[in-house]
């Protein structure tokens, strides 16, 4: 049986190692073959057969840094809109941690302000590789930019009558020194935390029409009715 | 405002706190006339359940008067309203299947871990319980912030006392679901571990849902009268062995249903980082489900067993083949309050359920702490407390006829 050619993903080991030779290189561009398990990491002939996406895998493919990280949510609207709702990046802020603005600089390329400890910001610039309407959205971090990510997010049907299903798949590799100590510490140690709460605010906001927040008053002084507490 | 609060094991206080604000459109800000004290509020008086922070104020069996509503709220000022202590956003897949505790909007992102990690998927909110359920403020308190109110309060009618309306807040819908989850068929003999006051809404239920029979097992003589009150017969478990009671009480085959209204026992949880250590080592077994063990041991082949009882963790000795072996069913949950808000307001209304009849003491929030004193260690002459914000420190009414009862 033929082989699908091999395409540089993500996920592949060889790649992530490049990719952290040199400050702020570029991770390969984002494939959807790492969508589907493909080969046992440890031998290349061995095939691995689950039908779970490749995030899901016990040894996961990774790079010195760069982990592939991998959420799906299912949310009760139909495709279209959903991809239309995640599309307008400018609304990013809604409903995701840290980001502070996003800025459309041309068709392609984006500037997010990233919210650092601190009071600091920090600045990251992608460009939108791939865009199919209703189906995928994937992006990576260009020449300039303070963070080195790649990522995309997947739009399927859920079952009949439950809407659609939105994979966020993503990695990044943070910079050297003390600036990625800083990087690592706004995308927290597991990045998949602020994937799994930012797709979570994302379904609360297309659901019920609002980001859900527990702000209320308690007997502790530092803390005030009207901001979320953890 | 001032408001009852937790600061750590048997540390119940009223401090002063700002009011509530509304924050979301859909909110309702309610100011609280009357609210009571759970069985489950012993658990966190304990000191059994993880994500407590010193300073959260308690309370999820709540009504009140609507004093400000949000952009998208469909109450109105002046409104008097029972608030379900579950909070759903109303369009979920969970919400719109009726399974209402389990909204997965209504546990903010910030607080949805930890239930995620210990339990698979994160809790639905609710109030003045924790962490794990979204860490909102509770409505023991003069005023309450209500999210998605266009989804969860029940507008009260003229013509009903609070008293009779504000246990469709939990501890009705409660008993009424345990009694729905048994499948009541004609002739059962339903059996109820817990003479509390879900145990006894289970039992008033059991009957209204047809019930032929139904025994109630507890040990305080107080409880027991109640429940006999209701229409159970009853049996004290310190006087007798409860499965050969049952057993020769139904010729034989032990009860059809049974219904566990005790939920875990008092080793409960012990854990301190909430996140760490459910990552670290999934819940350590420490409930204790002698009631539950009890009841799946008593119960007929092919029965069904029915759990409101809350648990927590992990359960030891769990008889798992007797479930199997003997083919039985078992339903359990957070009380979906808002799918049986109207219908028990309808049968409230026409006098079919008796809703005051366990309600020991009234008194003031200022009063609070004493009443969750007594409520943990006069079990047998505190039934139910209700906190009225309106009423004056020092002022605390007991239901004399309960006090007068005797066998």
């Amino acid at each position: 049986m033929a082989r699908a050619p091999e395409r540089p993903s993500i996920m592949d080991s060889h790649s992530a190692q490049r990719a952290v030779l040199g400050a702020g290189a570029l991770l390969a561009t984002v494939g959807a073959a790492f969508f589907f398990a493909t080969r046992s990491k440890n031998d290349p002939n061995e095939r691995l057969i689950s039908d779970a996406p490749k995030w899901t895998l016990r040894d996961k493919p990774k790079g010195k840094k760069g982990a592939l990280i991998g959420r799906s949510v299912t949310i009760n609207l139909p495709r279209q809109e959903v991809y239309a709702r995640w599309r307008d990046f400018t609304r990013f802020p809604d409903f995701m941690d840290n980001v502070r603005s996003v800025e459309k600089l041309d068709e392609r390329r984006t500037k997010w302000t990233i919210e650092a400890p601190a009071g600091k910001t920090v600045e990251l610039l992608t460009e939108t590789t791939h865009d199919v309407p209703g189906e995928r959205i994937a992006w990576r971090s260009v020449e300039g930019s303070q963070i080195t990510t790649a990522g995309e997010a997947l739009f399927s049907n859920a079952p009949p009558g439950r809407g659609t299903v939105v994979q966020l798949v993503m990695t990044y590799v943070p910079p050297a020194g003390t600036l990625g100590k800083l990087i690592a510490k706004v995308f927290q140690r597991e990045p998949n935390i602020q994937a799994r709460r930012d797709l979570r605010r994302f379904k609360q906001l297309l659901e019920t029409g609002e980001v859900t927040v527990n702000a209320s008053p308690s007997a502790r002084k530092s803390e005030s009715p009207t901001e979320a507490r953890i | 405002m001032r408001a009852v609060t937790w600061h750590g094991r048997h540390d119940v206080r009223v401090d002063s706190v700002p009011d509530p604000e509304i924050v979301n459109p859909r909110d309702a800000i309610i100011k609280v006339t009357a609210t009571a004290i759970c069985g489950s509020d012993l658990h966190l008086y304990d000191g059994y359940i993880p994500g407590m922070r010193a300073g959260d104020i308690l309370g999820h069996e709540n009504m009140g008067e609507v004093v400000e509503v949000g952009a998208k709220s469909t109450l109105k000022k002046g409104q008097r309203v029972v608030i379900p202590f579950t909070i759903s956003c109303g369009s979920c897949f969970f919400c719109s299947k009726l399974q209402f505790s389990a909204c997965d909007n209504s546990n903010p992102a910030e607080t949805a871990d930890p239930s995620e990690i210990a339990y698979g998927h994160s809790m639905g909110g609710a109030f003045g319980y924790a962490h794990l359920t979204g860490g909102y403020a509770g409505g023991q308190a003069e005023y309450l912030r209500v999210p998605y109110s266009d989804v969860g309060p029940i507008i009260i009618p003229d013509g009903l006392e609070d008293d009779e309306v504000l246990f469709l807040s939990d501890i009705l819908p409660t008993g009424w679901q345990a009694a729905v989850n048994c499948d009541i068929e004609p002739g059962d003999t339903v059996a109820v571990w817990g003479c509390g006051p879900v145990g006894l809404f289970a039992i008033q239920s059991a009957l209204v849902l047809g019930a032929h029979r139904v025994i109630a097992i507890d040990h305080y003589p107080r409880r027991l009268e109640l429940a006999k009150s209701m229409g159970a017969e009853i049996l004290n478990y310190e006087e007798v062995d409860v499965r050969e009671a049952l057993n020769e009480m139904t010729g034989g085959i032990g009860p059809d249903a049974c219904i566990d209204a005790v939920g875990m026992e008092s080793h409960g949880l012990s854990i301190d980082n909430l996140i760490d250590t459910a990552k670290a080592h999934t819940f350590l077994g420490t409930d204790r489900p002698h009631a539950l063990r009890q009841a799946i041991l008593a119960c007929r082949k092919g029965g069904r067993v029915s759990i409101p009882g809350v648990y927590g963790g992990m359960a030891d000795k769990f008889p798992i083949g007797a479930l199997m072996e003997k083919g039985l069913t078992v339903k359990s949950g957070q009380t979906h309050v808002q799918k049986f808000g109207k219908q028990l307001l309808e049968m409230i209304g026409e006098g079919k359920l008796d809703t005051t009849f366990m309600i020991s003491h009234r008194a003031s929030l200022e009063d609070g702490p004493a009443m969750y004193r007594h409520w943990h260690d006069e079990q047998n002459d505190y039934t139910k407390i209700v906190l009225k914000p309106q009423m004056a420190k020092g002022d605390v009414k007991e239901t004399r006829e309960l006090a007068d009862v005797s066998f």
